[in-house]
């Protein structure tokens, strides 16, 4: 049992710990306080085979709905990082049927005048604006907006506003029109990282030395270095200052 | 089962289970699909007939990205269908006592508020695996026109897709489910013939002629049986 | 036209005889006849597929053996693993299972101030009764009478029902209907008010209440509701019984609860416990198909057997004359009796009516099973199966244009998926395992032998005798499941528990030890059917493809 659930049961037997009631797809149970909603399902009994990755919120596998039986407001997060509250009523979306474009990112240079990520999703330009991806967002990113950016062709500001998405799904999973945020945005990325990005003019050169041989001669002269040679070059080498 | 001794003799689809691949005979519905590449249900199965709504499913195609939605026990699947079950959706479900409600439009707000924030994009209507005019009925909700929302909503099996799908967040399923309720008991007339025959019979009507019945031998019973008058249809 | 080409022929012949069939009345055969047919071609009669119980109170008696398997069958439960003295919930009543039965019962004894605990193998609400379509009996027209009820449904039962409670049945449904309509239940409506009524197979006057083909969904949806709305009904979802547990005096004191998705048990002390699980369809009982519903596996038949009660009429099985055969995705499904009541006809591949279509369902299928057996007039698919047409195009030409599209609209939309359109094509139907006319023994509130116990709905036994009439069973559960929340209630009231135990699991697994057959027995109750593909298949896959020894197959 995770480290979390053991932990919670012996609070719970020392009484030092609040139950809550929560549901489960509907079906109530009562779980310690501070669990997350992760563990808390594990601690209800549950053995995750879906919904369940990283566990510490990188791989964005667990993205949960959830509302309160007083608030029939639809929230969302990520069932390893959100703690359970009194009253939370939830469900796991391990997977929703998304569109996916399929290139080869030399195919992503973008052409002047033209919009490459229209070109792929071209159900993009149907966004009537309704945020409800924002809305839907774990990561809290202003889905909407680079939405918009990603209709005009600005990839660079799609690349910096979505750069903390987890590929979640569950903007397409809400998203009245059908479109992937999720994976259009990672599209936008892709492309300024291969296209737009200022190239490393430093890494082309060092690339261009290393195959022109320039270290090979220096490389052979210490594999036959002793290992006291070795230890005294490397006590004596110079470290340049970290700032 | 008989679809399993067929598929050495049909062609195999691809299919995707939660983007996962496996091949399995035309001629299965996505819910024998399931079980056909080792599924065992517990949820998202119920009346295995098309009237529970347990076995919601959303669905599109590797070659069209458009979503679709269908109950998995009365939806053949087809190639390269990509298949996801959502077999619970939140929704806050009100506390309410129909005894004590009135059947207008203003009661049915003050129950579901955000039915006014409603603003038509029509997903529901796409989202339902009943073929309903959901959106037809939430207008008609809002304008208490109550008939049409019995009429338009009958078929419903309260899946909550259109839940699942709705950007405010709003339970069409239920909202219709309040105002079916509101009808049945007030707007429908009463049966008279019915509220008489449940006074007769509780003042005991019928209660000799039973007893003659209940101690009559069975070959007289039988006669009496085979001859009873029978309403022409 | 979806019906493959062999078909056509045999659609043409039906559409040919259709005018003259409109105005051809075939009698109904007499109670006599009736008796010899099904003796000659009811499944229930069949020489295999049954055997004898070796243990129980109904030892020595012949049971389908799929229902014997779990009679007789191990209980899931090991009584020296058990602590009874840690019980997770303590209530006035427990109800096991959440159809119209148990869902009623929850209602009454909610009314009647006793704790009540709801606990169900799948959702609240999933059910046998959700998937009925034709409707409810009840006699409350001017011309009608509880007492032509009682005699009819005596008749359809062929005289072997237990007076008393089909008395009780017939007298509280009008009440039934009523408090269903108050509930907000939209039934079948002229504009004055009076209820739409239809006649169904085996009755002497118009007295089905329908909600279109939707009757069961529509009563389930509103109780349902109505039960969520009551803030002090408690229940709980996949969450079945496996065993009941009793007390030192005898007396059913709970029982024990399984969590299908965690595997863990939940023990309940129910000062009394109502028993509405329903059917037995997924059995399959002779191999047929089902309109059940995926948790219809007997299990409160097992579990009520386990503690001493018997049952009567559990060989007695209905199979639905108009189940679907056509499409493969469809085989099983119900094929509503009210498409009769409205004209329909049973047609065999020559174009000719097979029997009087208002037969009562047992000899009505018979008659289809003569008919596509004995006499080879059937029509046989490219799956294999087998079935005889139901002319369904004939109601609007009885009844005007749009009848069909008004009073089967579930039945339209299902077919229509497939291109199959009611409308203008006929549909091909078979006998399918549709209701357990017998059940557990029970008095007029559905009280069992053993204290304590209440079976409410198809699960109890004796009202329908050895065949139900279609709009009875939507009666039954209202009715009994109304009696018994209400007695259970005031028993709970009165009632002082002893010392829990399950000594009768264990004087039941010693039996079925000393009989030797232990390990031959599955454990019961069963909870789920097991549908999915098992490995082994893939075996049987690898094999036929001739691979060379080493190779291993990626499915």
């Amino acid at each position: 049992m995770a480290q979390e659930t053991r932990v919670a049961e012996e609070a719970k037997v020392e009484e030092k710990v609040r139950m809550l009631d929560i549901y489960i797809m509907g079906k109530r149970y009562k779980v310690p306080e501070g669990l997350t909603i992760q563990s808390a399902l594990e601690y209800c009994g549950y053995n995750l085979v879906r919904g369940c990755g990283c566990r510490f919120g990188f791989c964005g596998a667990c993205g949960t709905i959830y509302n309160f039986t007083y608030d029939p407001t639809i929230r969302y997060g990520l069932a390893c990082q959100t703690v359970v509250e009194q009253n939370m009523v939830i469900t796991q979306i391990p997977f929703f049927p998304a569109a996916e474009a399929l290139y080869n990112v030399e195919d992503l240079k973008p052409k002047e005048g033209g919009n490459k990520l229209a070109e792929l999703y071209p159900d993009i330009l149907t966004c009537f604006g309704c945020n409800n991806c924002t809305k839907t967002c774990p990561q809290e990113l202003e889905v909407m907006e680079f939405m918009s950016d990603a209709i005009r062709g600005d990839y660079a500001k799609v690349y910096e506003k979505s750069f903390d998405c987890l590929l979640c799904g569950l903007c397409a999973a809400r998203c009245p029109q059908g479109l992937q945020p999720y994976n259009i945005a990672l599209a936008a990325r892709r492309l300024r990282g291969a296209h737009l990005a200022p190239k490393s003019q430093h890494n082309l050169d060092r690339m261009k030395e290393i195959e022109e041989g320039k270290f090979d001669a220096e490389l052979e002269k210490l594999k036959k270095m002793s290992r006291d040679e070795l230890r005294e070059l490397y006590d004596k080498r110079e470290i340049e200052p970290a700032l | 089962m008989a679809e399993a001794e067929v598929a050495e003799k049909v062609r195999m689809l691809d299919i995707y289970i939660m983007e996962k691949h496996y091949k399995v005979p035309e001629g299965l519905t996505i819910q024998t699909a399931l079980e056909y590449c080792g599924y065992r249900l517990i949820r998202g199965c119920g009346c295995r007939g098309g009237s529970c709504g347990a076995c919601a499913t959303v669905y599109n195609f590797t070659h069209d990205p458009t979503l679709r939605y269908g109950l998995a026990c009365q939806t053949a699947v087809e190639p390269d269908m990509c298949v996801v079950q959502i077999p619970c959706f939140p929704t806050a479900k009100p506390i309410y006592d129909i005894k004590k409600l009135r059947p207008t439009v203003d009661q049915v707000l003050g129950i579901y508020p955000d039915l006014a924030t409603c603003f038509g994009c029509n997903n529901c209507t796409q989202s339902c695996p009943q073929d309903i005019e959901v959106m037809d009925f939430m207008s008609a909700a809002l304008r208490g026109d109550f008939p049409t929302v019995v009429e338009k909503s009958f078929e419903c099996v309260m899946c909550g897709m259109c839940a699942a799908r709705c950007p405010q967040g709003l339970s069409p399923y239920n909202i219709a489910m309040l105002i079916r309720r509101l009808h049945g008991r007030y707007l429908l007339p009463k049966s008279r013939h019915l509220e008489e025959k449940v006074k007769e019979i509780e003042e005991g009507k019928y209660d000799a002629e039973y007893e003659k019945l209940r101690s009559t031998p069975m070959e007289e019973l039988r006669r009496i049986y085979d001859e009873r008058w029978i309403e022409p249809k | 036209m979806p019906y493959p080409p062999y078909m056509e022929e045999s659609i043409r012949k039906l559409e040919a005889s259709r005018q003259r069939r409109m105005k051809e009345e075939i009698p109904l055969i007499s109670s006599d006849e009736r008796d010899i047919i099904v003796r000659k071609y009811h499944p229930d009669y069949r020489e295999t597929g049954k055997r004898k119980l070796l243990l129980g109170p109904n030892k020595d008696e012949t049971m389908p053996e799929e229902l014997a398997n779990q009679l007789e069958g191990n209980s899931r439960v090991d009584p020296d693993k058990v602590d009874l003295s840690k019980i997770d919930y303590d209530v006035d009543v427990l109800i096991i299972g959440s159809g119209g039965a148990g869902l009623s019962a929850a209602l009454l004894v909610q009314e009647n101030g006793a704790k009540v605990l709801v606990a169900t193998k799948l959702r609240l609400g999933d059910s046998n009764t959700i998937g009925a379509e034709g409707g409810t009996q009840a006699a409350d027209r001017p011309n009608d009478s509880p007492v032509l009820h009682y005699l009819d449904t005596m008749g359809g039962g062929h005289f072997e029902n237990v007076p008393e409670l089909v008395w009780a049945m017939a007298r509280d449904a009008p009440m039934a209907i009523k408090w269903l309509e108050d509930l907000g239940v939209n039934w079948d409506k002229e504009t004055d008010g009076s209820m739409r009524e239809l006649e169904l197979a085996g009755e002497c006057r118009r007295r089905v209440h329908s909600c279109k083909d939707y009757t069961g969904l529509e009563v389930m949806r509103v109780l349902r509701d109505e039960v969520r709305c009551r803030d002090n009904i408690d229940y709980i979802e996949f969450e079945p019984a496996i065993e009941l547990i009793m007390d030192d005096r005898g007396q059913v004191a709970g029982a024990i609860l399984v969590n299908l998705e965690t595997n863990e048990l939940s023990l309940v002390r129910a000062k009394a416990v109502i028993v509405a699980t329903g059917g037995l369809g997924r059995l399959h009982t002779q191999g047929f198909p089902t309109t059940n519903h995926y948790g219809a596996t007997a299990d409160g038949l097992a579990m009520a057997y386990r503690v001493g009660c018997s049952l009567i009429y559990g060989d007695s099985i209905q199979y639905h004359p108009t189940g679907a055969v056509y499409p493969l995705q469809l085989v099983g499904i119900l094929i509503t009796e009210n498409v009769r009541a409205l004209g329909g006809q049973i047609i065999n591949i020559d174009g000719e009516q097979v029997a009087c279509n208002l037969e009562p369902r047992d000899i009505l299928a018979s008659f289809e099973i003569r008919e596509c057996t004995e006499r080879h007039k059937g029509i046989t698919t490219s799956a294999g199966n087998v079935g005889v047409w139901e002319d369904i195009p004939l109601i609007d030409m009885i009844h005007g244009e749009g009848t069909i599209a008004a009073r089967l609209p579930s039945l339209v939309h299902k077919f229509s998926r497939f291109n199959i359109d009611l409308i203008h094509e006929p549909v091909l139907v078979y006998p399918t395992l549709h209701y357990q006319n017998g059940g557990v023994r029970m008095d007029a509130n559905s009280a069992t032998e053993v204290p304590g116990l209440w079976v409410p709905g198809e699960v109890g036994g004796g009202v329908h005798g050895r065949n139900r009439l279609g709009g009875n069973a939507t009666l039954d559960i209202y009715v009994f499941g109304r009696r018994a929340g209400r007695e259970a209630a005031q028993y709970a009231k009165e009632v002082k528990l002893g010392k829990l135990t399950l000594n009768h699991v264990r004087q039941w697994q010693n039996e079925l030890e000393r009989l030797g057959i232990v390990k031959e027995r599955p454990f019961s109750p069963m909870l789920l059917p097991n549908y999915a593909r098992q490995p082994s298949d893939y075996l049987a896959d690898l094999y036929t493809e001739k691979l060379q020894p080493g190779l291993v197959k990626l499915a």
